[in-house]
């Protein structure tokens, strides 16, 4: 498993490790059970900060995504197989959602920006972009 | 959070009645990769100077391991404990770098025999030259490589890729993230290359005309900064009186565009309170916040 951060992104970089693992297991790159890379080896391989790489492993453990075991490291929680269903469910409805958009003549940006501007307008303080981390 | 192991209160000090610092506040957590970021001149080399006791603050405080750097013998023991690579790599011209080596190695006590080889390897430094024949960043590399093998729990680096190649820029990096990952170190480097800051640390502090401007975790400055963009279907009647956090507003036309630090949930409320035609947030990088903290006023 491959992660590729930009360090020089507005995003911070936790959050980046985060979407990545999450991103990896919607995908199947990741299962259930299955062992992440120790905080040494991410961080020497991916030249980043291993304080960065511990607080990611501890926001997905807070979330369910992750286990962490003392002395052995991450692992993939069981309970990720059923978010994985509902991710792929979603995804179909993002699918038809933008092939009608597509239909109407409006750019892969224009939809783009759309969602951005809808999600924008919809936030509520418990939305994690830019909210209070740590 | 560990206990600091830098920490300064309202740091001064004076040159003939100009303050090259000018209160300056740091707090560098243990087991931390902190970038010191600012502008030539604002500050870094003095700061690092006072750090080591080299030289006496007008005002304030500066304490390293919780132990006062203003007072000598204290300064004494905090020079044994860290390992400073500073721009001017004042070496011996004549020595090789097997000989320097082993003369820095009679000056301390915890010196690391068993790391020698890996970083005269690592950091590709021939051991039979001479140091009057190595280039500049091969000198940034060597006393990297003597800062490392002294045993210190601290390094403080004053710009210590300056001058290097992107390739040796690369190695130093990997090199200063094991020491942390592996050995616990605490790394304190000033730089004022934006990325390498971004690509290690967990801290940064910038200060500009000796004073700290903005600091904390990285990822956390990065998190509260927003930047966002409101686009009325009409023109406003004069500015926004804007809530707590917004640092910067520019009003054009039907557009207004904010740079927040903090409060952003509230911000986006009182935003979307003005019935605008869209209110679009945008992620903001390091290299924003550093110039539009620095092109104030």
């Amino acid at each position: 498993m491959t992660f590729r951060l930009n360090p020089s992104s507005g995003v911070p970089i936790y959050l980046q490790l985060m979407e990545q693992i999450k991103h990896a297991i919607e995908v199947g790159a990741l299962r259930a059970g299955e062992q992440l890379p120790t905080i040494r080896k991410l961080s020497e391989d991916l030249v980043m900060n291993p304080n960065t790489v511990v607080r990611a492993y501890r926001e997905l453990q807070h979330e369910g995504v992750i286990e962490l075991k003392h002395g052995s490291g991450a692992y993939i929680s069981e309970s990720v197989a059923g978010e994985a269903r509902v991710t792929r469910k979603a995804q179909l409805i993002v699918q038809s959602a933008l092939e009608r958009l597509m239909s109407l003549g409006l750019t892969k940006d224009e939809a783009r920006r759309l969602f951005e501007n809808e999600l924008a307008m919809l936030r509520t303080p418990t939305n994690p972009v830019g909210g209070e981390n740590g | 959070m560990a206990d600091p192991v830098i920490t300064t209160q309202e740091l001064k000090k004076a040159f003939n009645g100009h303050y090259a610092l000018n209160g300056l506040n740091l707090n560098v957590p243990a087991g931390s990769i902190f970038g010191f970021l600012g502008r030539n001149g604002a500050g870094k080399t003095t700061t690092i100077k006072l750090l080591m006791g080299f030289l006496k603050p007008s005002e304030g405080s500066a304490r390293v391991f919780g132990l006062s750097s203003a007072d000598p013998s204290a300064g004494m023991e905090i020079r044994g404990r860290v390992g400073l690579v500073t721009e001017d790599k004042d070496l011996y011209p004549y020595m090789t770098v097997s000989q320097i080596i082993g003369f820095a190695r009679g000056f301390f006590a915890k010196w690391r025999d068993d790391l020698e080889g890996r970083y005269l390897k690592v950091f590709d430094l021939p051991p039979n030259l001479k140091i009057a024949g190595l280039s500049k960043g091969m000198r940034s590399k060597l006393m990297l490589l003597l800062a490392i093998l002294h045993g210190a729990e601290l390094l403080i680096l004053d710009e210590p890729t300056e001058g290097l190649d992107p390739v040796a820029v690369e190695d130093v990096l990997r090199e200063l993230v094991a020491l942390a990952a592996e050995e616990g170190i605490t790394v304190f480097f000033s730089s004022h290359q934006l990325e390498e800051v971004e690509q290690i640390a967990d801290h940064v502090c910038i200060i500009d005309r000796g004073t700290s401007i903005i600091g904390g975790s990285l990822d956390d400055l990065k998190g509260q900064h927003q930047r966002l963009r409101i686009i009325f279907d009409r023109e406003l009647d004069g500015p926004i009186h804007w809530v707590e956090g917004v640092e910067h507003v520019r009003q054009a036309g039907r557009t207004v565009e904010i740079l927040a630090s903090r409060n952003i949930d509230a911000i986006v409320s009182q935003a979307r309170s003005f019935a605008p035609a869209s209110v679009e947030q945008f992620p903001v990088t390091l290299k924003e916040i550093f110039l539009d903290y620095l092109r104030r006023d």
